[in-house]
């Protein structure tokens, strides 16, 4: 193939993923691999469910709890929503703005394999030897070689890779946003999604670098004897508290906000109205992204920080609120005066607002330190936590997947099921997860393998248990909608709910140079506008003609996979491992390096048929 | 949406509530029942930011349910909404009445906070030294000249000073019904004050992730009257100034023999015996074996028998220890006793 060939390199199947550099195939990947790890934390959730539904039962051991506990938050956290997230943003945010890529498709791939190797590497402590039990914060001193075993060494590696990839993948999409945009797509005219997308990528960009200088310190205690927080060489133990929650409270915000914008946009697309209140959103949005880096101490209330630093990060972190309560106002009057439909996407959407709102209400109240005395690390918080990340976040993601997986896979998903599905996960959800709060108030600590009789705690603990087979079933009921979908011959059309930002101008699913001709945005809700000036489509900003494109590459996947050797080398001491890995690495970045690659044309001939048949 | 679906979510909601609130949990556990100034204190900021919140969340659920039944899409509604862009005097609104609703909060939340963070002196408060240990507390009287271990004993209506720290991992030290919580770490010591109005037992609670048997880091709080308070620090330094008492009968004194041998290095029994396990001086005083199981002979022996069982991971090895040596140690552990026998 000549160095400007113009053919797309024939590929399919696995080899096709394998090598793909397309931001939606690279979506794809992300759902899967987040999916799998979904519901690898959904079966850890169920089983310390189980264990907890009866006072004092032994199904699972005190230490194997411990190991079910950490896997489930780090799994969830880092491995099922974070790239679930990065699935739709991939899907969807070059679409929204008119883009043909993403800024450094190459970079994108890597950033994918990244998370998934060091993801994978994590999971295999299961097998080799014990996951890791330190709690998904694995605090020092717990978390250092004499008090926890091998495991922990997994959780330092796997999250190393993998919030590399988070790392770069968030550089990508900050890039994308800032340099890709269509004429005419102004920062204010962007979609909400894309506007958090691009917040949360510059939490990813500052937030990451707290955690991988943690990691890395915690690395060298645990593997070459450093003492950075052993307090019986002189180190301190506070110090992992802080660069831990530095990263780990914007992470919350990396979270929900991507959420928030996929609320934004189904609540107005199914109101029929725009989104009500557009600039005070993105102020919010922005607001919220700068106050969560300056709150992460109202997760150490008890750790002895003193009176004067508790009060001045408790009174910081209400100010939250302001922001977020704006957010739920706005939304509640884009529904006013508008003509709603409540396909199943909108069931999320809508059954957010009050879950979220109770969750926001909760962190308000764990802002007052005094009374956090009394909450911290108790189920309190657990219920906290989990109304804001499960009733806020996976809402919103399960609402994100509903309203585009017909532009993402071009096949609608069933909404009777869709309906069992909200229902069943909703009403479980509350179950679950209501109750703890109580149970928390009521003298439960957090992170107990089991409980004592007498204490009051049985009938919560049974509630909470019942719930989360809801939730189960939800989720298996979504499972049996996605294969449906797939199996169904009826093929989803170009803009299915009557939407208004760009990815509905184009066909579902989207050919892989997205729009034919880059599109000309008049305004906020650019497909809307033409829409209501009677216009069949989008005014196209350039004539049609060849479309570069980026060549496939196999090079991401070998670059991780010498990383993911590499830690296993660390892990188990054997430098001669680390060093083949990181070789193989190093010399993947020599030949990407080297090789001269300019990518292929789609010829315009070609193009027209392309666009014709998708 | 259909109307019934909206009754349907809130009346599982308040199908929860109603199940929740008919007990809010045990006496001696609950922080929901304050039995002495801390966690009252405590308690008031909870039903304040609580009253708070939950008047937000009846507005908030108002708008929503009026708008949802309101504003669905009807059969045959033709046309298009209007597109609003929004509305400044409302957005103000919503952002002021939020701020007025945090100063609310932040006021008592200020004056609390500064004072929790009181230290209090030895003329005005019993100064109590805690450490925290895989998986147990030890509990030293630094100004009394008396130690001990998983039953804290206090006197009521007397602030108590705590002076915290932890020997290996970092733990958190609970009381919900007095007040909550501070951690412990290593290296490193934490103040807290809490005082008990009440005379009885509270639970108290390991609250942070310490290894396998953190679930079972429980402890007792024994808060007596002042008088019953002096009786048993003299008491306690009495024994502690002697010699192990001697033995009450032959099976005892054959226990006691084995755990000469065999206890003393690791557990303190009067002023003799190491610091490694619990102190168990008044171990038969106690109102629970290793803090968690109720205090019978059998668990005694039980946990004798094969202490990893009873608490995984703690640092007391098997001693491989015969039936009858079981019986006698029991015996003889049920002797050590400073009060008159319960």
């Amino acid at each position: 193939m000549s160095a400007h060939a113009s053919h797309a390199p024939n590929r399919s199947g696995l080899w096709d993923y394998l090598t793909t550099v397309d931001h939606k195939k690279i979506a794809i990947l992300y759902l899967i691999a987040g999916g799998i790890f979904f519901l690898a934390g959904g079966l850890e959730a169920l089983l310390i469910r189980l264990q907890l539904m009866y006072p004092e039962i032994e199904l699972v051991g005190a230490k194997t709890f411990n190991e079910l506990i950490t896997m489930h938050g780090t799994t969830m956290i880092f491995l099922a929503v974070m790239p679930i997230i990065f699935a739709l943003m991939n899907a969807i945010v070059p679409l929204q703005i008119g883009a043909r890529d993403v800024a450094f498709p190459f970079v994108n791939a890597l950033g994918f394999w990244l998370f998934f190797f060091g993801g994978v590497l994590l999971n295999t402590s299961w097998f080799l030897g014990g996951a890791p039990d330190a709690g998904w914060t694995s605090y020092t001193t717990l978390a250092l070689n004499q008090y926890s075993g091998i495991g922990v060494d997994f959780y330092v590696l796997g999250l190393q890779i993998a919030g590399l990839g988070t790392l770069i993948g968030g550089i990508n999409f900050l890039v994308t946003i800032i340099n890709m945009r269509a004429p005419g797509m102004t920062f204010m005219r962007m979609p909400m999604f894309t506007w958090s997308s691009f917040i949360t990528s510059g939490l990813i960009l500052f937030a990451f670098p707290a955690i991988t200088v943690g990691l890395v310190l915690l690395m060298f205690d645990r593997l070459f004897g450093g003492n950075f927080f052993n307090p019986d060489a002189g180190g301190n133990v506070v110090i992992w508290e802080h660069l831990f929650w530095i990263f780990g409270h914007p992470e919350v915000y990396i979270l929900i906000l991507p959420a928030f914008g996929i609320i934004s946009e189904v609540v107005s697309t199914f109101s029929r109205k725009r989104l009500f209140g557009y600039s005070s959103m993105v102020f919010a949005t922005a607001l919220i992204g700068f106050l969560g880096f300056m709150v992460w101490a109202h997760h150490m209330f008890t750790t002895g920080l003193g009176a004067i630093a508790n009060t001045l990060f408790g009174l910081a972190t209400m100010l939250i609120a302001v922001p977020t309560g704006i957010k739920i106002f706005n939304w509640l009057l884009t529904m006013w005066g508008g003509q709603i439909r409540f396909p199943t996407a909108n069931l999320f959407a809508v059954g957010f607002i009050p879950t979220f709102t109770i969750g926001g209400m909760t962190g308000v109240m764990l802002a007052v330190p005094p009374a956090d005395y009394q909450y911290h690390d108790s189920y309190f918080v657990v219920a906290h936590f989990h109304y804001v990340i499960v009733g806020g976040l996976v809402f919103g993601l399960f609402a994100g997947l509903y309203y585009w997986w017909p532009k993402m896979f071009g096949k609608m998903l069933n909404e009777t099921i869709g309906k069992w599905n909200f229902w069943t996960f909703f009403i479980g959800f509350h179950l679950t997860f209501f109750p703890q709060h109580f149970l928390g108030l009521m003298g439960m600590p957090r992170r107990v393998f089991t409980y004592l009789k007498d204490q009051n705690l049985d009938m919560g603990n049974f509630i909470s248990t019942i719930g989360a087979f809801g939730m189960t079933i939800g989720t298996i009921l979504f499972l049996i909608n996605v294969v449906v979908a797939a199996k169904s011959s009826k093929r989803a059309p170009a803009d299915p709910w009557d939407g208004r930002s760009l990815e509905w101008a184009i066909p579902s699913p989207p050919p892989e140079y997205n729009f034919v001709q880059t599109p000309l945005v008049r305004g906020l809700d650019a497909l809307w506008v033409e829409k209501m000036a009677g216009n069949k489509g989008m005014t196209p900003a350039e004539p049609i003609g060849d479309i570069h494109m980026p060549s496939p590459s196999f090079l991401p996947f070998l670059m991780s996979l010498g990383l993911f050797v590499a830690g296993y080398g660390f892990i188990y001491h054997n430098y001669v491992v680390v060093v083949i890995g990181l070789l193989l690495t190093l010399g993947c970045m020599f030949t990407r390096s080297v090789k001269d690659d300019p990518g292929y044309h789609i010829h315009e001939d070609e193009l027209e048929e392309k666009g014709v048949k998708a | 949406m259909k109307g019934w679906q909206q009754y349907w979510r809130q009346f599982s909601l308040f199908a929860l509530l109603a199940l929740v609130l008919t007990g809010c949990g045990k006496d001696e556990l609950s922080a929901l029942k304050p039995s002495g100034p801390v966690a009252a204190m405590q308690f008031d900021l909870m039903k304040l930011s609580s009253a708070i919140m939950i008047g937000v969340f009846i507005v908030v659920m108002a708008i929503f349910t009026y708008v949802l039944i309101r504003y669905r899409k009807r059969p045959g509604q033709q046309g298009i909404p209007k597109q609003v862009e929004g509305n400044h005097a409302l957005e103000i609104l919503w952002t002021v009445i939020p701020f007025l609703l945090l100063i609310i909060m932040a006021i008592p939340t200020v004056t609390t906070g500064f004072a929790l963070h009181k230290e209090y002196p030895k003329e005005e408060a019993v100064q109590v030294k805690v450490t925290a240990h895989q998986f147990w507390w030890e509990f030293e009287y630094p100004d009394l000249g008396v130690a001990t271990a998983q039953d804290l004993v206090l006197p009521v209506g007397k602030k108590v000073q705590f002076v915290l720290s932890a020997s290996d991992v970092k733990h958190a030290f609970w009381i919900p019904a007095l007040g909550g919580k501070i951690d412990t770490n290593p290296g490193q010591e934490n103040k807290l004050w809490l005082q008990a109005d009440k005379t009885g037992i509270y639970y108290g609670k390991c609250a942070e992730l310490c290894g396998a048997s953190h679930a079972l880091m429980d402890f007792k709080v024994e808060v007596k009257e002042q008088a019953d308070f002096d009786t048993w620090v003299a008491n306690m330094k009495g024994v502690q100034a002697k010699e192990p008492v001697t033995a009450t009968s032959p099976l005892a004194a054959e226990g006691q023999q084995i755990f000469d041998k065999s206890c003393l290095g690791c557990h303190a029994v009067a002023g003799k015996g190491g610091k490694m396990g619990p102190n168990l001086t008044n171990f038969a005083d106690r109102e629970r074996v290793a803090g968690i199981k109720a205090h019978t002979p059998q668990n005694i022996a039980e946990w004798l028998k094969d202490p990893q069982k009873m608490k995984p991971g703690n640092k007391m090895p098997n001693l491989n220890l015969e039936e009858n040596q079981v019986k006698a140690l029991v015996e003889y552990m049920e002797t050590l006793s400073v009060s008159e026998k319960k």
